[in-house]
C-alpha cells in the first residue's frame, strides 16, 4: 500500500488503540490497564494540539498488513510530555516505550548520520532525530515518506531507492595501489567541489519530495544523480570514466527529467545543493554532446 | 537454507572490509546484517585513522604509543600488526576514492590526536567514519557481494563438544525483519562476526540504538571466551543531553577544556601537565568528572569545550560537522559559545577473544572490529585506533576465512590448562543462566520441551558427528521455537522496562569511577533483571517488521554483556587504563599483567586469566609509568 491512497480518508479512520477485556490480573494486564488509562487521558486532553505547555499531541500513521485493526491505515494520537531539547524521534520513542510497543519506525544513530529516520513530519520530509519539537507548530503529525510503499507504520520499503542508487555505478573505478604506498593527489579545490555531494546519508527524503520521481518510476532521482556527480567531478577518476558516467546520466530518465523545482534541495537534511548539482551535470552533458558533433 | 563460503555478520567497517577481502581471495561471500550497511554506526566515527604514512613517523612509534595507551595490556603481536598494516589499508581506502581532507600539495591530511607522538590521524573532515563506511559499501556494490540487509542473526550454529576449542561453527540463524521468516545460513568456510559495539548496556552513550553487542554475546554463549570486558572507554566529550560525540579532533586542532570557574583544569589541577587536553581519553574523562564532583562543573553536570579561538575558517574547513552536531543536538553555536561536554560510554576495549587472523577458539568462527579483542587496545584505546582496527583486522579475517595462509598466529586462543583460575571472587549473587548450568550450548536459554536441543546432535548414535546441515537446521528450529514463544505469549514483562533498569544501574555503578559496593549492587540488579527476563513477552504479534521482538532478543545480549563487564570489573582490583577502582589506586604489574577471561561454561560463567604478550618483533615493551 502507499500513503497516497491514504491521505483523503485519514480523518475518518482515526481510532484509539483497541483495548480488550481482561479476565485475570497479570503484569501484562496491569501494563495494558496503564496503557488504557494513558489512552483515556489522551482523549481527555486539550482538543487543539498545543505545542506550548507541559505536553503535546503526537499523531502517528499506523498500518500493519497482518494485524487486525491495523490493516486499515489510521492515525493514533499520543500525549507526550514536553522536554527541553526533545526531538520528534525522542517523542516517538517515548510513545513506543510508554504507550504502545508495537509502534514501529527505523532509527539507529540519533545523530543524523545513519539516515534511517526520514519521515513526513507536519507535511515535510525531515529526519526525526534532527527535528526539534519546539520548531514545529503542533500537533506533531508523523507519516511515512510519501511516494514509497509502506511496510508497517512509519517503515517504508527502501528497495527502489537503493536500486536507483546502485544504477549509477556508485563506486570509484580508479587504479588500485601497486604496493608503493602512494596516495593519489587531489587538490583542496577539487575535494571542496565534491565535499557536499559526499555527505549524502541515503535517507531518501529528496526522492520522496520529488514530483518527477513520483510520476516516473525509472527516474534516477536526486540522490542517485548526486552520487554520480560525486564521482563525475572527482579529478582522481580518468576522463574516459567521466564520459561513461555522463552517458548514464544523459538519458531519458536521467538528468533531463529534473524540472528544477528545488524540493529535493529544500528537504535535504545535510544541506546538499542537489538541484545545483543536477543543473551542473546537465551543462556537462551538453558540453559532452557538443564534443561528439 | 542459504549457503555461502563465507558469511559476514554485520555491515559496518569491519564487516565490509572482511567481505571485500574474502571476495578478492575468490570466496563466495555474503553479508547478513540487521541494518542496511550504510546505516551502520561506523558512519558516526568522526576523528580519523591512525597510520604512519609520513616521513619522520614509523610503525614502531605508532605501536609504542598504542602500547603505552593500552597501559601495557595490549598484546604486542596485535599492536604491531595494526601499526604495520594500517598505512597500506589507509592508502587502499584512498584508492577506493575516500574523500580525505587534503594538504596544499594534494596529499592526505593528518592531525594530532590524544596520546600520539606524531600527528598521524588521517581524516576526512570530522566525518571520517561516514566516508570510510560509504567508500567501502561502494566497493561492495562494485563487486556484487550479496547483502542480506535487515536480517537479524540471533544464533550461531555451532557443534556442542564439551571443550569449546573442539567445536565448529557451520553457520547462523537469520530472522528476516521485514517478513518474520527464520532461515538457516550455512557457511562452508567460516562465519565472521563484525557486529560492533555494546553501548546500549549504558544509558548515556555515543553508540547507536542498534549497538547491542549481539555478536559478542552469541559467541560467548557458544563457548568463546570474552576478554577484558571491564575496560569500557568513556569518551570525554559527548553532548550532555543526548550523548552525541564531539570528536577528539576538536582538541586535536587546539580546542580547550574549561571548568565553571573558567580554569583550564587539565593544567591548573595537574591532570596532564604535558599534554593537557590531548592526554589519553581515560585521563581526560576522569579529570572532567573530578571537576564536576568537586563542584567546579557547570550545572553540576558538565564542563566546557571551547574552539572559538580557532577561527571560523579553520573550524569550517576541518570541523564543520561539529558545528552541525552542536547546533542540532544541543542548540549551541560552536562559533559563538563554548560547547557543553561530559564523559559518555563510547567503546568496548574488550570482546570476543581472537588471534591476529581474527580466529576464535571455535573452528570456522571469526570476529573483527569492536566486537573482537585481539587485543590491540588493552585497557584503553587511543583515539584514531578504532578505524584502522576495522580495516586491518577485517581484511585479515576475510582473507583467512577465504582460505589464505597468513602464517602461524602468535596469539593463542582458547583455554590452556596452565592458565590461572579465579576462584576467590566474592559475588553477591550467582552469575550466568537462570537455573544454573545446562548442557545447552546454543543460544538464549529459551529451549522448551518441544524443541530438540543441539545436544541431541551429540547423543545421536554416540560417536556420530552431526552434519553441518543438521547443526544449522537444529539451530533454526531452536530459534523458531524461541520466537514463536515470544510472539504467542501475551502477558509478562516487556523489554523496555528491563532495558531501562539495566542501563541505569550500569551507568550508576559501572561507570568511570568504580567501587566494590557499586559493582556488587550492579550484579544484584543484573540478576534481578535476568530473572524477570524469564517472563518477557512481545506485545506486537506481527511477523512484519517487529522491532519489539528484535529489541527483546537484543535484551538477552545486553544482560550477558553487562554481567561480563561487571564481573571483570569486580575481579580486577587495580587501577589500569580506563578501569579505576576506588579501593585500589595503583596499577599492579606484579599481579595484573594479564587478560581477564570469562567463559560462559554452558551457563555458569568462569573467570580465568591469560598472560599479556609484551614481547614484540624487535623489543620487549617495558611497562612504564604512564603520564601525559
Amino acid at each position: 500500500m502507499s500513503t497516497q491512497i491514504q491521505e483523503e480518508s485519514e480523518e475518518a479512520t482515526e481510532t484509539e488503540t483497541e483495548t480488550a477485556p481482561v479476565e485475570r490480573e497479570s503484569p501484562g494486564d496491569r501494563r495494558r490497564e496503564a496503557k488504557r488509562t494513558a489512552s483515556d487521558q489522551r482523549v481527555a486532553s486539550e482538543p487543539v494540539g498545543e505545542i506550548e505547555g507541559d505536553t503535546f499531541r503526537l499523531k502517528v500513521f499506523r498500518y500493519d498488513p497482518e494485524v487486525e485493526g491495523k490493516m486499515e491505515p489510521r492515525f493514533d494520537d499520543f500525549t507526550v510530555p514536553r522536554e527541553k531539547g526533545m526531538t520528534v524521534l525522542d517523542a516517538l520513542i517515548y510513545a513506543r516505550d510508554h504507550y504502545d510497543t508495537t509502534l514501529t519506525f527505523r532509527h539507529s544513530c540519533r545523530q543524523a548520520v545513519c539516515g534511517s529516520d526520514a519521515f513526513f513530519i507536519n507535511g515535510r520530509q525531515r529526519l526525526g532525530c534532527q527535528t526539534q519539537i519546539s520548531d514545529l507548530d503542533g500537533p506533531v503529525r508523523v507519516e511515512p515518506l510519501p511516494h514509497q510503499d509502506v511496510v508497517k507504520d512509519l517503515v517504508v520499503d527502501m528497495e527502489h531507492f537503493y536500486d536507483q542508487m546502485h544504477a549509477v555505478e556508485p563506486f570509484f573505478q580508479g587504479d588500485t595501489p601497486d604496493g608503493d604506498l602512494e596516495e593519489q593527489r587531489q587538490s583542496r579545490e577539487n575535494r571542496e567541489k565534491i565535499k557536499m555531494s559526499t555527505r549524502c546519508i541515503w535517507c531518501g527524503a529528496c526522492m520522496s519530495s520529488c514530483n518527477i520521481a513520483a510520476g516516473d518510476n525509472e527516474y534516477l532521482g536526486p540522490a542517485a544523480i548526486n552520487k554520480a556527480y560525486r564521482f563525475a567531478m572527482d579529478d582522481r577518476e580518468e576522463d574516459e570514466l567521466k564520459e561513461h558516467r555522463m552517458k548514464i546520466l544523459d538519458q531519458e530518465h536521467g538528468v533531463w527529467r529534473c524540472q528544477t523545482q528545488f524540493s529535493c534541495t529544500n528537504v535535504c537534511p545535510k544541506d546538499i545543493p542537489l538541484t545545483e548539482h543536477i543543473q551542473e551535470l546537465k551543462r556537462e552533458a551538453v558540453k559532452q554532446n557538443l564534443k561528439f558533433w | 537454507m542459504h549457503e555461502h563460503d563465507v558469511l559476514v555478520i554485520g555491515g559496518g567497517g569491519a564487516g565490509l572490509r572482511a567481505a571485500i577481502a574474502a571476495q578478492e581471495e575468490g570466496a563466495d561471500v555474503a553479508i547478513v546484517t540487521k541494518l542496511h550497511p550504510v546505516r551502520s554506526h561506523t558512519g558516526a566515527a568522526e576523528g580519523g585513522i591512525n597510520a604512519a604514512i609520513r616521513e619522520g613517523d614509523s610503525w614502531d612509534l605508532h605501536a609504542y604509543d598504542t602500547m603505552k595507551g593500552s597501559d601495557y595490556l595490549g598484546d604486542a603481536p596485535a599492536i604491531e600488526t595494526l601499526a604495520q598494516d594500517s598505512p597500506e589499508e589507509t592508502i587502499q581506502l584512498e584508492h577506493w576514492g575516500m574523500p580525505f581532507s587534503r594538504e596544499d600539495d594534494g596529499t592526505v591530511s593528518q592531525r594530532p590526536f590524544g596520546g600520539l607522538s606524531f600527528p598521524r590521524t588521517t581524516y576526512a573532515g570530522a566525518e571520517t567514519g561516514h566516508h570510510l563506511l560509504h567508500t567501502m559499501y561502494e566497493q561492495v556494490v562494485k563487486r556484487g557481494i550479496q547483502v542480506y540487509d535487515e536480517w537479524y542473526v540471533s544464533e550461531l550454529a555451532v557443534t556442542d563438544e564439551d571443550d569449546p576449542s573442539e567445536r565448529t561453527c557451520h553457520g547462523v540463524v537469520g530472522y528476516d525483519i521485514k517478513t518474520g521468516q527464520v532461515e538457516g545460513f550455512k557457511a562452508r568456510n567460516g562465519v565472521i562476526l563484525a557486529t560492533g559495539g555494546l553501548g546500549q548496556v549504558y544509558d548515556h552513550t555515543t553508540n547507536a540504538v542498534a549497538n547491542t553487542g549481539d555478536g559478542a554475546a552469541m559467541a560467548y554463549r557458544a563457548g568463546v571466551p570474552l576478554e577484558d570486558m571491564e575496560f569500557i572507554q568513556f569518551h570525554p566529550t559527548t553532548l550532555p543531553s543526548t550523548g552525541v560525540l564531539i570528536s577528539e579532533g576538536v582538541r586535536g586542532e587546539g580546542g580547550i577544556l574549561y571548568n565553571a570557574e573558567g580554569e583550564r583544569f587539565m593544567f591548573e589541577y595537574g591532570y596532564a601537565n604535558n599534554d593537557g587536553e590531548l592526554a589519553s581519553r581515560d585521563v581526560v574523562s576522569r579529570a572532567e568528572l573530578t571537576e564536576i564532583n568537586e563542584g567546579r562543573g557547570v550545572e553540576d553536570e558538565y564542563v566546557y569545550l571551547d574552539m572559538r579561538h580557532l577561527g571560523e575558517e579553520r573550524i569550517t574547513d576541518r570541523l564543520e560537522n561539529i558545528l552541525h552536531l552542536a547546533r542540532d543536538f544541543e542548540g549551541v553555536d560552536g562559533l559563538e559559545e563554548p560547547m557543553p561536554v561530559k564523559p559518555g560510554q563510547h567503546y568496548a576495549m574488550g570482546g570476543i577473544e581472537t588471534n591476529e587472523h581474527g580466529q576464535t577458539c571455535i573452528d570456522g568462527l571469526y570476529a573483527a572490529g569492536e566486537c573482537a579483542c585481539v587485543s590491540v587496545h588493552g585497557s584503553n584505546r587511543l583515539g584514531g585506533n578504532a578505524l584502522p582496527e576495522l580495516i586491518v583486522f577485517g581484511a585479515r579475517a576475510g582473507r583467512h576465512a577465504a582460505g589464505t595462509d597468513l602464517g602461524e598466529p602468535e596469539i593463542a586462543t582458547g583455554r590452556d590448562e596452565e592458565f590461572e583460575r579465579e576462584d576467590g571472587l566474592d559475588t553477591p549473587v550467582d552469575p550466568g543462566a537462570v537455573g544454573g548450568a545446562s548442557d545447552a550450548v546454543a543460544d538464549g536459554g529459551e529451549r522448551t520441551d518441544g524443541s530438540r536441543s543441539s545436544s541431541d546432535a551429540r547423543s545421536d548414535g554416540g560417536t556420530a558427528v552431526a552434519s553441518a546441515d543438521d547443526v544449522v537446521q537444529r539451530a533454526v528450529e531452536n530459534q523458531r521455537t524461541r520466537i514463536d514463544r515470544l510472539l504467542n505469549e501475551d502477558s509478562g514483562v516487556q523489554q523496555a522496562e528491563l532495558r531501562e533498569k539495566l542501563q541505569k544501574s550500569m551507568t550508576q555503578n559501572v561507570n568511570v569511577f568504580r567501587n566494590e559496593e557499586g559493582l556488587k549492587t550492579a550484579l544484584e540488579d543484573i540478576r534481578e533483571v535476568r530473572e524477570r527476563y524469564e517472563d518477557v513477552y512481545v506485545d506486537d504479534p506481527s511477523r512484519t517488521f517487529n522491532t519489539d521482538l528484535i529489541h527483546t532478543i537484543e535484551m538477552q545480549n545486553l544482560l550477558d554483556l553487562a554481567e561480563a563487564i561487571t564481573l571483570g570489573a569486580l575481579a580486577r582490583d587495580e587501577f589500569r587504563g580506563a578501569h579505576w577502582r576506588q579501593e585500589h589506586q595503583e596499577r599492579k604489574d606484579d599481579e595484573w599483567l594479564k587478560h581477564t577471561m570469562l567463559a560462559w561454561n554452558d551457563g555458569s560463567p568462569e573467570l580465568y586469566y591469560k598472560p599479556v604478550i609484551l614481547e614484540g618483533e624487535e623489543d620487549t615493551y617495558e611497562p612504564k609509568v604512564r603520564s601525559y
